[in-house]
């Protein structure tokens, strides 16, 4: 292998990463260095947690087959209307209420899934009749009127900050720093073992420089904005609920023969039933998942808001497909990661905020939203499939 | 000297690693009706591939003489252009459109404001009354049946000014009457001075509309016959077709097919999944003992992998009836997965549609079928076992790849077998179902596949092979069944079989034409 095609290959496998840093150092030259205050450092991740949420969940939709959501959207908001109408007219406690909408974001999700797994309507058709029906109750819900919600048990589940006593007293939330260092020394330690395991059974492992390299990038990433963090209020609840969707989806995707299965069925539907497994249940599953996901969601930005009306969660659906694009996931199914999906997700929200803190128009932002989209599946299959074929 | 209107001289075609076709000739007399018969993978196919253009001028070498000048033709259209076309065995209706707008998908009736309707249905239905049609040009397609259908796309043909007609086995899917319909058309084309040729397996068609008879056989042109008097002896052709020697390219195997039945299967009917009424498996009956390999011979649409596929868990079909009996237990597998765990496995024989996740690595396509067994109780798969796998796998078969990690679109042919049969053995199965195991490899790779098949009989399992190459299932088959349109209509066992008698079989099953002709 020559050099050439080794820099070719690095710049395949983290072009997102390479676009994202881009982006970012664009947008923070044009902002005259504005994105990289603490606080919109902070804002950047709260801002995007329901995309990266949402995501999550989309992307185990697109992997059977490039099939996608429309619904989700709908569902954040009738969700959160039922969220914010039990807080504001009921006794149910907080727990109770999240508890319940949990629940209706996973009935939704079982009856739409039904319909596309077993009773095989198409998920297009599917969820697009579920984006109206269920925009229309959330605003039924509503009666057409924005809900407050007062209730500060909910509120901070979703929206505190942690703050130990005795140490984030100050201006500065030490413990931000103090939990940053943790995770980069256990994450470094996973990484060490993981190539001593490695080693031990012969088996190939990268470069020093290369592994300990990334390695290193990481932890200084995770180090900068455990302290920008600590800068602006600490670490937000938020981010440890994003944080455990995006671990529990990327171990399942990737670890799991459960998650195999979304990328055999997006890979070859017809083979991966003769090889005795269920897909109608992948599909089931897929959009009973994705559905769930929304009620969190909706949760979410109930809480993050403060407030749900009727137009909450528009156009989500297309900031979650979007993102998945972005990173990586095939059109056609059968590939993509959720590490991919988040990263996806983060560029949009950095060309979000950057263009919103440059105020540029907001209907700029949709076209380049747009145009990034487009770009990002074009090199996609320019790239991946054709390389695939000519072999 | 004869009036030729085609004359193809020293075609060669080869693809990566095959030799499709070798030092072809074939030489079409104006106004005749040339059959081109062979076994399936003989070339029939591919050279009226070559000559219509498929494959474009240059992917192989020879001469193409049409109407007396040498003719390179790169795209299907060129061909057209000519005069010939060709009307494959798939039919390539849209069948959603009416029968005026198929008849002239891609060569539209223009006015001056957009498209012609008024020219299209009447020419259409011009052309229709021609082959016998008597709908209307608006009918939709799908309301019309397969035979119709076929009529359908000859009259499409005569829409592009035919003069050179090919037909690639046009009656395969038509019943007696359809099939004499249609023949008797050819006849009467014949009359008004058409040229066709008409590639089929059904060797009583062949006598009754055929001038003259090229054979192919593993890509060579074997002799050419005539029959001017529509009465050649079938067991002539026959012996052109499979008249090639066995050498030792079969391994031998030592073990003894025992007493003990593995597997019993009782008056199995299947229908079609689409059409209720069409059975395409009829009461069939046949058993497998402990380490016997047992060969299934036919023709395609005989059955064959519809009977496979639907015992492996009603992978295909709808109301499938009969008996199933594993190891004298009578088994209801409901799906793919309790046909696993019963301990079968079906190879496909289509294994870039059905058998592979291409997109995805050795090590991923290898596991899956059961993947169960490199996971924890919890479903978390164990990464260092599926490698450890997968690479098992790799060297016992001999796959040839730089590595496990490698994706299955990248393989050739024979070793993507050799992946998809690593998958079914990793499942462990005790009845292995082979649907055409050896289509599109090479020699040497199909060796590779006959030892791996040796081996499961040696430790103690069974195989079923379905195999459209006679030869192969003779050398490799300790019992033979044949089945015809559904049905089981011969049983042989290793001594007794010669591929005549296979054929004679099925032939005698065909009650096609003589006795509608009888009747008529």
């Amino acid at each position: 292998m020559n050099s050439g095609s080794k820099t070719k290959q690095f710049f395949l496998k983290y072009t997102m990463i390479i676009v994202m840093v881009i982006v970012f150092l664009l947008f923070d030259v044009l902002t005259q260095g504005r994105m990289h205050y603490a606080q919109n450092l902070s804002n950047l991740l709260l801002q995007n947690a329901y995309v990266v949420v949402l995501a999550c969940g989309m992307l185990l939709c697109i992997l059977t087959g490039g099939n996608i959501d429309l619904s989700v959207g709908a569902i954040v908001c009738m969700v959160g209307a039922l969220g914010a109408k039990m807080l504001s007219t009921t006794s149910i406690p907080a727990v109770a209420v999240i508890l319940i909408c949990l629940v209706l974001g996973t009935v939704i999700g079982v009856f739409q899934g039904y319909m596309i797994g077993y009773a095989r309507i198409p998920p297009f058709i599917t969820t697009l009749a579920g984006m109206f029906v269920f925009r229309g109750i959330g605003r039924l819900i509503l009666d057409s009127k924005t809900i407050t919600i007062n209730n500060s048990t909910f509120l901070n589940i979703f929206t505190a900050y942690i703050n130990l006593p005795g140490l984030d007293d100050g201006k500065v939330k030490y413990s931000a720093i103090i939990i940053g260092v943790i995770i980069t020394i256990i994450y470094a330690a996973i990484v060490v073992k993981n190539r001593a395991q490695k080693q031990k059974k012969g088996y190939k492992v990268p470069s020093v420089g290369s592994e300990f390299g990334k390695l290193a990038i990481i932890a200084a990433v995770i180090i900068a904005y455990s302290c920008a963090l600590a800068m602006y209020k600490g670490i937000p609840v938020m981010l440890i609920w994003v944080i455990a969707v995006v671990m529990v989806y990327a171990y399942i995707t990737s670890k799991t023969a459960f998650g195999r299965y979304f990328y055999a069925v997006g890979g070859n539907e017809k083979a991966t039933q003769l090889s005795g497994i269920d897909t109608n249940k992948i599909y089931f599953v897929a959009y009973t998942n994705v559905a769930f996901l929304a009620g969190l969601c909706g949760l979410l930005v109930a809480a993050r808001v403060g407030s749900v009306n009727g137009d909450a969660g528009t156009q989500y659906e297309m900031d979650a497909i979007g993102s998945c694009f972005i990173g990586g996931a095939s059109a056609y199914g059968g590939s993509g990661t959720i590490s991919g999906a988040v990263i996806g997700a983060v560029v949009m929200g950095i060309i979000n905020q950057g263009m919103s803190i440059y105020g540029l128009n907001s209907n700029w932002q949709y076209v380049i939203k747009g145009a990034v989209i487009l770009l990002a599946v074009v090199f996609d299959i320019k790239f991946s499939h054709k390389n695939m074929s000519k072999a | 000297m004869a009036d030729l209107i085609l004359e193809m001289k020293n075609i060669t075609k080869e693809f990566p690693g095959v030799k499709a076709l070798d030092n072809v000739n074939l030489q079409v007399e104006r106004g005749e009706i040339h059959a081109l018969v062979g076994e399936n993978g003989a070339g029939k196919s591919t050279l009226m591939n070559v000559l219509s253009g498929i494959y474009p001028y240059g992917s192989y070498t020879g001469d193409i003489v049409y109407n007396g000048k040498v003719c390179q033709f790169h795209t299907l259209k060129e061909s057209e252009r000519e005069g010939i076309v060709i009307i494959h065995q798939e039919l390539a209706l849209i069948q959603m459109l009416s029968i005026g707008e198929n008849m002239f998908l891609g060569n539209e009736r223009k006015g001056k404001m957009g498209l012609d309707w008024d020219e299209t249905f009447n020419q259409a239905e011009k052309h229709m009354r021609e082959v016998g049609l008597k709908e209307s040009a608006t009918t939709l397609v799908k309301d019309i049946g397969t035979g119709k259908q076929q009529l359908v796309e000859i009259a499409k043909a005569l829409a592009k000014d035919v003069k050179l007609l090919i037909l690639d086995e046009p009656t395969s899917s038509l019943n007696e009457a359809d099939t004499k319909m249609l023949l008797d058309l050819l006849l009467a084309f014949k009359k008004k001075g058409m040229t066709s040729i008409i590639i089929t397996h059904k060797l009583n068609e062949v006598a009754y509309v055929a001038d003259r008879i090229t054979v192919i056989r593993d890509g060579a042109s074997i002799e050419t016959l005539e029959n001017p008097n529509h009465d050649i002896d079938e067991d002539r052709i026959i012996k052109g077709m499979v008249g090639r020697e066995l050498t030792d390219r079969f391994p031998k195997r030592s073990g003894k097919v025992s007493d003990v039945k593995k597997m019993e299967v009782t008056d199995w009917t299947v229908h079609h999944p689409l059409y209720e009424e069409k059975i395409v498996d009829d009461h069939v009956n046949f058993h497998v003992n402990k380490g016997e390999v047992v060969g299934f011979a036919g023709l395609q649409g005989a059955g064959r992998t519809e009977l496979a596929m639907s015992l492996f868990g009603k992978s295909y079909g709808q109301e499938i009836s009969g008996k199933l009996k594993i190891d004298g237990k009578e088994r209801d597998l409901k799906n793919s997965r309790e046909a696993i765990e019963a301990g079968l496995a079906y190879v496909t024989e289509d294994r870039k549609g059905n058998g592979l996740v291409l997109g995805k690595s050795i090590r991923e396509n290898t596991t899956m079928a059961r993947m169960s067994k490199i996971c924890s109780r919890g479903g978390v798969i164990n990464l260092d076992e599926e490698l450890k796998a997968a690479e098992d796998y790799k060297e016992k078969m001999s796959t040839k790849c730089p590595s496990v990690e490698q994706l299955v679109g990248n393989l050739s042919g024979g070793n993507q077998q050799k992946v998809l049969l690593s998958k079914w053995m990793f499942a462990e199965p005790d009845i292995l179902i082979l649907d055409e195991p050896t289509r599109g490899i090479d020699v040497g790779a199909k060796y590779e596949i006959y030892c791996i098949m040796n081996q499961m009989i040696e430790e103690g399992k069974s195989v079923i092979m379905i195999s459209s190459e006679m030869p192969e299932l003779i050398g490799m088959s300790d019992r033979i069944y044949v089945m015809n349109e559904g049905r089981i209509v011969g049983e042989f066992t290793k001594n007794e079989v010669t591929q005549e008698k296979i054929m004679a079989s099925i032939l005698s099953s065909d009650k096609g034409i003589k006795e509608s002709e009888e009747r008529a």
